[in-house]
């Protein structure tokens, strides 16, 4: 490999993985830190640490020129953003890559082109992925808008063209209300992200969230199979599964063919992420944006393909060519990871952020836990409240659903309050079971069927 | 004269402001109600309005915008 040390330009479990993956190629690793993740444990972990500034992220993690300093200072040959920060922005990419820098993950140019959720939908497209029906592009004003509303039928989605991950989304059920709702996302837009370019979406009803892992060289392109994510709470995702749950063969093979056409079209580099709506009726899918970074929910896909996808990217940003063909990538079996959040999930899912007074952790063959937590680990209340991901490995989807009861039991984090009580009653019940969930499922369960816990006392998980 | 102050319910990242361009909930020496709003608590990514608790005049910080805080510091002093 062409690259011998890698900063880490991020965060929590996030961090912890990438070293372990660098690592196990024999890289130096570099740790960049707020001055609140002093204590942390990817920190202790690292070969080296350079504190970047103080706990706001804006001050830190976010800032470039503060990590492109620690960057040089280490003298490494490689940067890894995770997910999250700055790994997605292609102002940074550049910067890594101008200091003389390899980027995890693709050039600045791919990640500007499909981060920009308009151009990505020209791209999918024209490499013939469907997308779904609305603007082909930015609307500037309301009559255009209009008439597209009324040519593709209601409800619509408003969204804004560079907004992501669930925000900048409004809904309209009726002109009046689209009309109403237009003008505001537009200004929401501007303030929020600098760019009021607004698109148009339909609102694919009871759909489901399908997404394709990819992975490319530059000449060569594979998928990784799908992974299931339609247990969202505010459109963020809770629990996710590899493979979708019931896909037919037929569509399994066109869904994925069609992320590593897109992946083609642009020459991509680095590990990524095809999100699709999935309309389980129709069998239709349709694609919603491109991730060009390592996501969250990544170990489902490893644990049914054997594939280390984070030291892939590492092999990829040395130089290497992929280590897999597509005819060396199976699913075998079935894996499900549940986020382990610091909120609890019995009073509004309030973040609880604190000290963890003891930490169980569950083993056994397929069962892992990717975390920052240790015992005595004070959880900072800066950054977002994930904690951990517990992530299961069955035979097949019932053995894995078994195995993750099991799992679940086993883990324990005194201290703070942790959505582990959630995730325990989703393993039990019988629509989860049976795979009968949509997007939209889990905040209707929430409040019909997610009991309080009993008065007088309160779980500790 | 007595003095009250107005702690932080939570940990996080405290804000005088709605939003970076908008202007602050309240400036040192503003009167306060015991229902208004002085500031935003940022925890993990999530917003909790923080709001005065008692009446009172001439607010005077004791955080600056955008300051990490602890759970019960006091943000701000009214005179009660």
């Amino acid at each position: 490999m062409t690259i011998h040390s890698v900063l880490i330009a991020n965060r929590g479990e996030i961090a912890v993985r990438i070293i372990r993956a660098a690592k196990a190629l024999g890289l130096r690793t570099v740790q960049v830190h707020s001055q609140a993740d002093a204590g942390s444990l990817a920190v202790k972990l690292a070969d080296e640490a350079i504190d970047i500034g103080p706990a706001a992220a804006k001050k830190s993690y976010l800032d470039i020129e503060a990590v492109l300093a620690a960057a040089k200072a280490a003298k490494v040959d490689a940067v890894h953003p995770g997910y999250g920060f700055l790994s997605e922005n292609a102002d940074f990419a550049e910067a890594v890559a101008a200091a003389g820098m390899k980027f995890v993950g693709p050039d600045a140019a791919a990640i500007r082109l499909l981060g920009d959720k308009v151009a990505a939908r020209q791209v999918a497209a024209r490499a013939g992925v469907p997308t779904v029906p609305g603007s082909d592009g930015r609307v500037s004003d309301l009559a255009q808008a209009a008439a597209i509303v009324s040519r593709i039928g209601f409800p619509v989605m408003i969204k804004a063209a560079a907004g992501g991950g669930g925000r900048g989304i409004r809904i309209a059920h009726s002109l009046e209300e689209f009309e109403r709702h237009f003008p505001q996302a537009s200004a929401e837009a501007a303030a929020a992200f600098g760019d009021g370019g607004l698109y148009i979406e339909k609102v694919i009803e009871k759909a489901r969230h399908i997404e394709v892992q990819i992975l490319g060289d530059g000449t060569n392109f594979v998928h990784c199979y799908e992974r299931e994510c339609s247990l969202q709470r505010r459109r963020q995702k809770v629990w996710e599964e590899a493979p979708a749950v019931g896909l037919p063969a037929d569509v399994r093979k066109r869904l994925c063919d069609s992320a590593v056409a897109l992946a083609r079209s642009v020459g991509y580099s680095g590990a990524g992420t095809v999100e699709y709506l999935y309309d389980d009726a129709s069998r239709d899918f349709y694609f919603i944006e491109v991730n060009t970074r390592i996501q969250v929910e990544h170990p489902v896909t490893e644990m049914i393909t054997g594939l280390d996808l984070v030291q892939e990217m590492l092999r990829i940003a040395g130089g290497q060519p992929l280590s897999v063909g597509q005819d060396d990538i199976a699913i075998a079996g079935h894996a499900i990871e549940c986020r382990i959040n610091a909120e609890d999930p019995h009073r509004g899912f309030m973040p609880g952020p604190g000290t963890v007074e003891t930490l169980a952790v569950p083993e056994g063959e397929g069962i892992r836990f990717d975390t920052m937590l240790f015992a005595g680990y004070a959880v900072p209340p800066f950054y977002d409240s994930l904690l951990g991901k517990l992530i299961v490995h069955g035979a097949d989807r019932a053995a894995c659903l078994a195995k993750l009861r099991a799992a679940l039991a086993g883990l324990g984090i005194s201290g703070i309050p942790t959505t582990v009580p959630l995730h325990k009653a989703l393993a039990a019940d019988a629509d989860v079971a049976a795979g009968r969930f949509h997007t939209r499922f889990l905040e209707n369960w929430l409040e019909t069927k997610f009991a309080a816990p009993p008065s007088g006392t309160r779980e500790v998980a | 004269m007595s003095k009250a102050e107005i702690k932080s319910p939570l940990p996080g990242m405290f804000y005088r402001r709605p939003s970076p361009d908008s202007a602050p909930f309240k400036n040192d020496g503003d009167a306060v109600s015991a229902a208004d709003v002085i500031g935003i608590v940022e925890v993990m990514k999530s917003f909790h309005e923080v709001t005065a608790g008692v009446d009172g005049k001439a607010i005077r910080f004791l955080v600056d915008d955008a300051d990490a805080v602890m759970a019960g510091q006091a943000l701000a002093e009214v005179e009660a």
